[in-house]
């Protein structure tokens, strides 16, 4: 096993994961208040150098806090796993009372009056709420540099970038800012920084967590999805979050729950592993692919059937996303025309003035980039030959996916082809940088879901292992995941910052 | 040459649904403060989603299989883009190219009475917008608007029509057949005025005999049924007179100025929004089974032109009557209530009783509902009220003018007939014993005019028969003074 760069957390309960602060809580040898004061007195130390919030709820968070003890003392309904533990929220999902911005100017000052179904359920729950992490505009992003607030600093190298689009959560849960954060992943948005920063992202099967709240960038690919520290705080939260909800038209008839009670250490026993050549070619580097086919011998040894098998579509799979999210996004962004909320110049004269000024001003270039290319796909003479072939080559992904499923159990592939970049160092080439979520996008485009955990270190920097699991496939891609990361330690680093 | 116009209407009707197209909102925004009936959705907050009311799926199914469409087995809704303050969401949720209903067909006739159907293309389902109200500056300096969100999400139907609509009286009998449809169905009110019922009309011409189309020309703004048969014959006339002067009819769209009582131009083909229309990912496309067909088809209501023929053959009235009766679904549920209400058994009663019941409910009824343009569901007459004049008066026990007088104190306290007569003392005179007595009083204190009728004079009976009328305080039988006074007159002209 390679030396994990551990940190001595054992002394530090920030640094634990969420289902052992758990343990601290229910033994009462720590209150959720001392744990959470804790947290924020982490946040305040790293804040500086991280920037994965965008707005901090201490006071939200100590009466929540308080709260849960209540609770956790055998007051008012039972204690769940997620009772008194501080979490974080990606800055696109609504909160009521608390600014949610989506990394936009256009939504400064913006404060919801009502809470997204993913944070009714956190509350239910009992989980503490200590800020909204950033991220880039809109969710458009893969490096979190497009964010209007500033970008996020990866904790284990703090001129490289975090991922995106959920770097502030990803962050946050591998500094200890937080022991859980919930991002959403429309073409890699929670995996990939996952990846990047060390830590556990999945992104469910496409309608199995209520979208109802969170504000839309690719509404036929978006998904919420945890960020935690391993697989089984995965498993936990997304027991809390899943199910459905009669808000939300695209939501799953599945039962809610279950994920957790499903892991098992060695439950890659006789399941056949297929691994997709198409995605291990042209631009991975070196570091990533050796830690890759580390982890393909790690799960053989385990009693997985390793099979190569191949998914040409896949390779069509980032130009379909850059025709359809897009297109969505042109129109889910069309509300925010500076009357209603948010940012409104004050100087305009007319409506139509309104309208230029709020849109010119408030949205940043990638946002307007992405407007201007899904209004284009959508507009009359180019809607067939753009997104309604896009729409078409979509159908054929997803039965190429399949057709895998019928001889895999699931699909094991790099998260991304490299370790985080230098902050800075893809900012002027779009396109080098779209190519970061090359292996992550097909799983939205089939709306499967997806899981990367972490699998070891390349130049000191984190790589991620995604498991691919079948449409309601999420209790196999957690099982898999947990029973690779069981017999691994990579799970238990911690950057040293 | 000669020109013929061609016509095609697009029709949006507002639904009556409890809750609003895409979220619980309640949909009656007319009644309410502004700003009331709204929530995080129809206010399109960032992060909300739409979920379709079934109730307003299944009124369009409704108004589609009463428009003899077909129903789609699947359909989808999509977004319709383009900007303006008052879309919320900056994109309208409509159907685009997998509407609901499908090739219905409409049934009119034509001015000389032969039929026409007017083809109906699709019928979907859409969400209307917020309602904007602009307020003028002072002194004609800046103003600003006021916006009311309750309107934004409430349900809208489009009914879009072939052009088979050949003139302005065809495309108001086509409207008013839509509406009486839509109230018959208990789904909307359908009432231009008020908005809950829009029309736009697509307009052209060719030479009479040419069966290719012309440039269409589309019509807005007209807010009465008046108002879209004078756009429509205002935009015919400039149409031929266009050409006739050697021009062309470009296509466009163009308003309707009620005060100019013109058309004036509004946007051109080149000025045209593209919607970049898409289907909206946040509704999974809708399936329809038969079965979901065939329980709403179970609910279809008996509709007018059923219910026209039917008071034909049953009640034997006329084909004016009956379309008088079943023009809304009230007045021909009062006319079926009174008929229930009566005695009569025969066949030939229950048809002349029905007939005297059309008379008043579509005479004197009609007439004090238009005056106090008040509907007929909120009348004060009973329908066994009206049954007991009805028999009263078709027992000659009350003449003409009293029988109305008695049915105007009922319109207005809603009391019975019989209480009213006894009141006010309002018993016809029938009596023949009775009525010769006054015959024999105006005949003896009226010498001259006897005189002049039996020299001829046949004017002079309707002065002697007035002189009766007046003497019995009106309450004497026409028919029967008529019958007795010529008895005597005849008696003493055969004496001279």
């Amino acid at each position: 096993m390679p030396p994990a760069s551990t940190n001595g957390h054992h002394g530090d309960p920030t640094l634990l994961a969420a289902h052992e602060a758990r343990g601290l809580l229910a033994r009462r040898e720590m209150s959720s208040v001392e744990l959470t004061k804790a947290v924020l007195e982490r946040i305040t130390r790293l804040e500086p150098k991280l920037h994965s919030f965008l707005t901090i709820t201490a006071d939200l968070a100590l009466k929540q806090a308080e709260e849960a003890d209540r609770r956790l003392a055998g007051h008012g309904p039972a204690p769940t796993p997620l009772t008194g533990i501080p979490v974080q929220l990606k800055d696109n999902i609504s909160t009521e009372g608390v600014p949610t911005t989506a990394g936009s100017k256009i939504l400064a000052g913006y404060v919801p009056p009502f809470d997204a179904t993913v944070v009714e359920r956190l509350k239910t729950a009992g989980a503490v709420m200590v800020g909204k992490g950033n991220l880039d505009e809109f969710a458009m992003g893969s490096s979190n540099e497009n964010s209007a607030y500033g970008p996020v600093h990866n904790p284990w190298d703090v001129t490289r970038v975090p991922g995106g689009s959920s770097g502030g959560p990803a962050a946050a849960v591998a500094s200890g800012e937080c022991f859980l954060s919930l991002g959403s992943d429309t073409g890699g948005s929670i995996r990939q920084p996952a990846a990047l920063c060390g830590i556990s992202g999945m992104k469910p099967t496409y309608g199995l967590v209520s979208r109802y709240g969170l504000i839309a960038f690719g509404s036929s690919l978006d998904q919420i999805g945890p960020l935690g520290r391993d697989v089984q705080d995965c498993a936990d939260m997304l027991d809390v979050i899943s199910g459905k909800d009669p808000r939300d038209g695209t939501s799953l008839d599945s039962p809610a729950g279950g994920f957790s009670a499903a892991l098992k250490p060695g439950g890659v026993k006789g399941m056949r592993i297929g691994v997709p050549r198409e995605y291990l070619v042209d631009g991975i580097e070196p570091g990533v692919r050796s830690a890759f086919q580390r982890a393909l011998t790690e799960l053989e040894r385990q009693g997985a059937s390793i099979g190569e098998t191949s998914l040409p579509l896949s390779d069509h799979a980032l130009t379909v996303y850059y025709i359809i999210a897009p297109s969505e996004a042109s129109a889910n962004l069309a509300r925010f025309d500076g009357f209603k909320y948010g940012y409104s110049p004050k100087q305009a004269r007319t409506a139509w003035e309104t309208m230029d000024m709020a849109r010119g001003n408030g949205f940043g270039p990638e946002v307007k980039r992405r407007i201007l290319l899904g209004a284009y796909a959508l507009s009359s003479g180019y809607y067939d030959a753009y997104y309604k072939k896009a729409q078409q080559v979509r159908t054929l992904i997803r039965a190429e996916f399949t057709e895998a499923f019928k001889r895999f159990d699931c699909l094991v592939t790099p998260t991304s082809p490299t370790v985080a970049f230098k902050l800075g160092a893809r900012t002027d080439d779009p396109l080098a940088m779209y190519l970061s979520d090359v292996c992550t996008i097909p799983v939205n485009i089939a709306g499967l879901p997806g899981i990367s955990v972490p699998c070891g270190l390349s130049d000191g920097m984190p790589v991620g292992l995604q498991f691919i699991g079948p449409q309601m496939g999420d209790a196999t891609v957690l099982k898999a995941a947990y029973a690779y990361e069981q017999s691994t330690a990579w799970h238990k680093m911690r950057p040293a910052i | 040459m000669e020109y013929e116009p061609v016509i095609g209407l697009e029709i949006h009707v507002q639904l009556s649904t409890k809750s609003k197209m895409f979220c619980g909102c309640a949909a009656d925004y007319q009644s309410a403060e502004p700003n009331t009936h709204v929530c995080p959705v129809c206010m399109a907050l960032p992060g909300t989603l739409p979920v379709v009311n079934r109730q307003a799926v299944e009124d369009a199914m409704m108004i589609g299989l009463a428009l003899n469409c077909q129903v789609a087995s699947a359909t989808k809704f999509d977004r319709k883009n383009y900007p303006y303050p008052d879309l919320m969401k900056g994109y309208q949720i409509s159907q685009f190219d997998s509407p609901i209903c499908i090739t219905g067909w409409l049934d009119l006739q034509d001015e000389n009475g032969e039929p026409v159907r007017v083809r109906i293309n699709r019928v979907h389902m859409e969400e209307d917008v917020a309602r904007l109200i602009h307020i003028a500056g002072p002194d004609g300096g800046p103003g600003h608007t006021l916006m009311d969100v309750n309107r934004a999400g409430t349900p809208l139907m489009e009914v879009v029509s072939e052009p088979d609509i050949r003139s302005a009286a065809q495309a108001e009998q086509y409207i008013e057949t839509v509406q009486s449809i839509i109230r018959y169905l208990g789904v909307g009110t359908a009432n231009m005025e008020e908005g809950s019922f829009r029309c736009d009309a697509n307009v052209s011409v060719r030479p009479r005999g040419e069966s290719k189309l012309g440039s269409k020309v589309e019509v807005k703004n007209m807010n009465r049924v008046k108002a879209v048969t004078r756009a429509i014959d205002y935009e015919v006339a400039r149409q031929i007179k266009v050409i006739r002067d050697g021009g062309r009819i470009v296509q466009e769209t163009r308003g309707w100025d009620d005060g100019q009582g013109a058309t004036v131009p509004q946007r051109s083909k080149e000025e045209a929004h593209d919607y970049r229309y898409f289907p909206e990912p946040d509704i999974p496309p809708l399936k329809i089974t038969s079965d979901m067909v065939q329980q709403v088809r179970s609910k279809l209501p008996e509709l007018p032109a059923a219910k026209k023929a039917r008071f034909q053959y049953q009640y034997g009235l006329s084909e004016y009557d009956s379309a008088l009766l079943t023009s809304s679904r009230a007045m021909s549920d009062y006319f079926e209530a009174v008929g229930a209400a009566a005695s009569g058994t025969s066949l030939d009663d229950r048809r002349a009783f029905a007939k005297e019941t059309s008379n008043w409910l579509t005479g004197e009824m009609s007439r004090l509902l238009n005056e106090a343009q008040q509907d007929i569901s909120s009348v004060r007459v009973k329908p066994a009220q009206m049954a007991s004049l009805v028999e009263t008066f078709r027992r000659r026990d009350l003449n003409n003018a009293t029988a109305k007088a008695v049915f105007q104190e009922m319109y207005r306290t809603g009391q019975d007939p019989e209480v009213i007569i006894d009141a006010k003392g309002l018993t016809k005179v029938a009596d023949t014993n009775s009525l010769g007595l006054v015959v024999e009083q105006v005949v003896s204190a009226n010498k001259v005019a006897v005189a002049d009728y039996v020299a001829g004079k046949e004017t002079a009976l309707r002065f002697l028969m007035g002189q009766v009328m007046k003497a019995s305080r009106g309450q004497a039988d026409p028919e029967i003074t008529m019958r007795l006074l010529r008895e005597r007159l005849e008696v003493l002209k055969a004496s001279r």
